[in-house]
């Protein structure tokens, strides 16, 4: 994706304030599709309620990682930050996930 | 901060008169005096602390255990009414996980996990004394529910909905359960980070991860499950709160809340507790017997790599606790599987610590005495957690004593136990003279003679189907003997405890009539060892650079030419003096404890007055600001290293942009 | 929060120090990303609190409006937009400090802070409305725990704010020189954070549809 070539241009520095511009027009029209699936008749294929989800979740988890890897700077930085953080978050999701499970929240 | 390399001033006392505009809160200029202990940020005192402080909520539980067997010594108890007694037992259970057993095994990590790495101090010292100061308050404001708050907190040391609702529990005792252990989680949190930080940033060249001693290993593994584990309660006893303060609907099952969620988020904080609680003793346990065989640890990278698999795991079978609760078949059978896996890496741990004495010239002083006696006791806890583990068993235990009994054995047996030998182990090097030796036999046989009497019969009772948590009984059911046994054992236990506290006082009073113990009087392996006993105030001469784990050890002993043990060098050839000057030391502050008595007041505002807590975060919003103004440095003491100083003016100008921030973090406690 | 706020004020005392440290990376940052290690957990379970209770409606007529029945979609996205973006002039105050850019680092840290408040704004505006729909705090679990987590995300970004003035006010002071400008980070990863934690949010609890 355009991100990731952009940010190859940078090598191992942080990446410029073009860069980072770039970015967040990406993820402002990340939430602009977002946005439509909320307004159904616009795009037909968000009248289906469980391709709606599965887009949603992934366009949510891809403007995390931009966020988290460009804006952190967790993908230039000391992998250790990486794995902390990376490590509480996927902590609190697998746990919570089977505490909901528990409630039978999926089904 | 506290980074080694710097060359920077010791405090020397003959600083020239200053202006001192703060009047008691200036800071002091070292020494021992009460203001040097309130402002210290010295990881040592701190540690003394927190040891002195835990020891004394030991009491305190323990009267509240005492007065739950002088209850249940025979039919139909009289001594408390059913309503104290649901308070009694509620803050015997508070008082000892998280005023006694936690806060003891701070005292170790504080003092010892900069000694073991060879750390001048940790890695953020203010914020070090922080978390004592917010932890004694939030104790301190948990136990002034007697008191203030109409009685303690009634609902069990777990505090289930709805019994902990407003219908069930009308005093005040819950909230102050609720925001005491707010405030105390605070502490820990603070406190988690810092020693992670530590740990990871602040060890001595060479003092690779898989070159730290075991001990230091289990407590960063327990800082962890700290720092991911406090949220989860964080957030259960925020509902709680709300629901009692504010009338929110998280836990009301007539407004169509769910009461089990409550569960869920308590065991899912709950179960990495037990691994808090047990693996700084399994880390005592780790240095002790080694010491004492006169071996290096069995299988060390087995040791280090099984506490981490436990720290993982622990967090996969909190639904254990919850097998009755109706959460269905499917969760059942999987927490039943990840609770039995779960006993493997403790069963390594057992294997290794007895492989280690295998073989080995063992000396059973008191402190390997409580360390084997840890290992005994905690296999048997160990063996009945599995019973746990087993759902159909588990439904017949389940609010028993066979639950009592076991938990127990796992937190008196394997923690406190394990804690106590470290306090023999470790005495001489913090204060500087032996504790007893057959004071402490005696402490110790006492000890685990009135624990087996304790809590072994609860095994039987709770097979005969005595619930747990009531505050009588019949006569004519077969729990009379059984009980009766148990009450004198707690008596016995008591009777331990007092001849510890007696051990403590004779060993002082007989010290100047005995020899020094010197740098290592157990000939022991890990760095805290080659400097002084007691420790000095800088901690290390210089640095030492390590080339290998147990890395005293190999500077006292190596090889002969056939692979046998033979001495190397005497202790005084290469254990430092600790005759070194001009050593800058982070200098004091009386800030961190202004800051944490500011929270306290929040809290009793949120209960009885909330212009109290007006004036708590105002003194918290003060505390920080004022931190943020003071250098870390203080520039009224008398530097002595002169010309290498390179702390230019930069100490004082980064402050301003500091102090602002302060005030962030003011607004914070508040919310 | 207050771990890593005091951190920082522990460690940007010695930041000269960094290099002596066993990682070489700093103190201060190594605290910063285990407490927002933390906060996951914190926040994944006041999310989960209210995913299980998003459709629990309370008995009786005055307990059953719930808040997804009162959403503003367009509303709440102009405002996650906003919050999104302060992300971006966040991340450019940091940049203008590397290169010791001193007004523009004030320009941007103060656009973030004023982004920060308009989302504040608009949070206050959102939950008074929902209150006038009916939709009160201790009607049923579902706004129970709509409102708890929501306001905990606004302390959260309320207290950023309050980070981003202190910076504002030394900048102008000149005490927050190019040296420091890892004090800036910090507070820019905790302010990212708070964005992340709404970017999931905005998904999980406004825009994916409840049955």
């Amino acid at each position: 994706m355009a991100e990731t070539t952009l940010v190859e241009e940078q090598a191992h520095d942080h990446p410029s304030d073009w860069a980072y511009v770039k970015i967040a027009l990406l993820l402002a029209a990340i939430t602009a599709v977002e946005v439509l699936t909320y307004f159904e008749s616009a795009i037909t294929v968000f009248e289906n309620n469980s391709v709606t989800i599965a887009s949603l979740m992934v366009m949510m988890v891809v403007k995390f990682y931009m966020v988290a890897m460009y804006f952190m700077h967790l993908k230039h930085d000391n992998p250790l930050f990486t794995r902390l953080f990376a490590g509480g978050l996927a902590l609190a999701v697998a746990v919570y996930v089977i505490a909901l499970s528990a409630f039978e929240f999926w089904a | 901060m506290a980074v080694t390399e710097d060359p920077l001033a010791l405090t020397t006392g003959d600083a020239a008169i200053v202006e001192r505009p703060l009047g008691v809160l200036t800071r002091p200029q070292g020494g021992n005096g009460w203001r040097d202990w309130l402002s210290t940020v010295d990881h040592k005192k701190i540690g003394i602390m927190y040891g002195v402080a835990a020891m004394f909520f030991f009491i305190v539980g323990g009267i509240e255990a005492l007065l739950i067997r002088v209850q249940l010594a025979a039919p139909n108890g009289s001594v408390l009414s059913a309503d104290i007694y649901n308070q009694v037992f509620t803050m015997h259970g508070v008082t000892m996980i998280f005023l006694f057993i936690m806060p003891l095994a701070a005292a170790f990590a504080n003092y010892l996990i900069p000694l073991q790495i060879g750390a001048r101090d940790v890695a953020f010292p203010r914020l070090n004394a922080l978390s004592f100061w917010v932890w004694i308050g939030g104790a301190i404001f948990l136990n002034s529910s007697w008191i203030v708050g109409g009685g303690g907190a009634d609902c069990g040391w777990f505090c289930y909905s709805p019994n902990s609702g407003l219908a069930f529990s009308p005093s005040h005792g819950v909230d102050f359960y609720a925001i005491g252990l707010l405030i105390t989680g605070i502490a820990s949190l603070v406190s988690s980070a810092n020693l992670i930080v530590t740990v990871l940033n602040m060890r001595a060249p060479g003092m690779t991860l898989f070159r730290m001693p075991v001990l230091t290993w289990m407590l960063l593994v327990t800082q962890f499950l700290l720092l991911f584990a406090l949220p989860v309660i964080t957030v259960a006893l925020f509902l709680l709160l709300f629901d009692r303060l504010f009338g929110a609907q998280f836990f009301n099952p007539e407004m169509g809340a769910d009461p089990l969620l409550w569960q869920h988020l308590f065991w899912i904080f709950g179960h990495p507790e037990v691994y808090i609680i047990i693996l700084p003793s399994f880390g005592i346990i780790s240095e002790i017997i080694p010491t004492f065989s006169r071996k290096p640890i069995f299988g060390y990278s087995f040791m280090v790599f099984s506490g981490i698999a436990i720290g993982f795991m622990g967090w996969g079978v909190w639904a254990h606790h919850m097998f009755v609760s109706g959460i269905g078949p499917l969760s059942v059978w999987a927490f039943s599987m990840s609770t039995m896996f779960i006993a493997v890496p403790t069963g390594v741990k057992i294997l290794n610590w007895l492989a280690t004495m295998w073989g080995g010239k063992l000396r059973f002083t008191t402190a390997m005495l409580f360390a084997v006696g840890t290992v005994a006791m905690f296999t048997i806890g160990g063996l009945s957690g599995v019973t746990h583990a087993l759902a159909p068993a588990d439904t017949q235990q389940t609010d028993t004593y066979y639950i009592i009994a076991h938990f127990h054995y796992v937190i008196f047996g394997g923690g406190v136990l394990g804690l106590m030998g470290g306090m023999y182990f470790w005495w001489p090097k913090v204060f500087g003279h032996m504790l007893n030796e057959t004071w402490g036999k005696l402490h110790f046989w006492t000890m685990l003679i009135g624990f087996n009497l304790t809590f072994g019969p609860m095994h039987i009772l709770g097979l005969q189907g005595m619930s747990r948590r009531i505050d009588t009984y019949s006569p004519g059911f077969g729990f009379e003997f059984w009980n009766l046994v148990a009450s004198i054992g707690s008596f016995v236990i008591a009777l331990s405890v007092i001849f510890f506290f007696f051990n403590v006082w004779k060993s002082r009073r007989d010290a100047p009539n005995l020899p020094a113990p010197g740098p290592d009087p157990w000939d022991a392996r890990s760095l805290e060892w080659m400097i002084p006993s007691p420790t000095p105030e800088h901690n290390f001469d210089e640095i030492p650079v390590i080339e290998s784990d147990d890395e005293w050890w190999h500077r006292k002993y190596g090889y002969d030419e056939n692979h046998n043990v033979v001495r190397v060098a005497t202790v005084e050839e290469v254990a430092q003096d600790g005759s070194a000057t001009g050593v800058h030391l982070p200098a004091p502050s009386f800030w961190p404890l202004v800051l944490a008595a500011g929270l306290p007041l929040i809290g009793y505002g949120l209960i009885f007055n909330l212009w109290l807590c007006v004036l708590g975060g105002l003194l918290t919003g003060l505390g920080m600001y004022a931190w943020a103004l003071e250098p870390v440095d203080d520039p009224d003491a008398d530097h002595d290293h002169g010309h290498d100083d390179h702390h230019d003016d930069d100490d004082d100008d980064t402050e301003g942009a500091e102090a602002e921030m302060a005030d962030v973090s003011a607004g914070d406690e508040e919310a | 929060m207050a771990t890593a706020t005091d951190a920082a004020v522990d460690t940007a005392d010695h930041g000269h120090d960094d290099h002596g440290t066993s990682t070489g990376i700093s103190n201060t940052k190594l605290a910063m990303w285990g407490f927002l290690g933390s906060e996951c957990l914190l926040f994944g379970g006041l999310i989960s609190t209210y995913l299980l209770y998003k459709t629990r409606r309370g008995p009786g007529p005055e307990n059953t409006v719930i808040p997804t029945d009162v959403f503003d979609i367009p509303f709440t996205s102009v405002s996650s937009f906003v919050l999104l973006m302060s992300s971006l002039t966040m991340v450019l105050a940091l940049s203008a400090i590397t290169r010791g850019d001193h007004p523009a680092t004030r320009a941007w840290l103060l656009t973030t802070a004023m982004l920060g408040g308009i989302f504040i704004g608009g949070q206050v505006y959102e939950f008074t409305s929902f209150i006038r729909e009916g939709v009160g705090y201790t009607h049923n679990p579902a706004s129970s725990a709509f409102y708890t987590l929501t306001g905990f995300h606004g302390v959260h970004v309320s207290l950023g704010i309050v980070m981003l003035m202190s910076l504002f006010v030394a900048s102008k002071q000149g005490k927050l020189r190019q040296e420091h400008s890892e004090t800036v980070e910090i507070v820019g990863l905790y302010w990212h954070f708070v964005d992340v934690v709404w970017i999931f949010i905005f998904t999980v609890i406004y825009l994916i549809p409840v049955d």
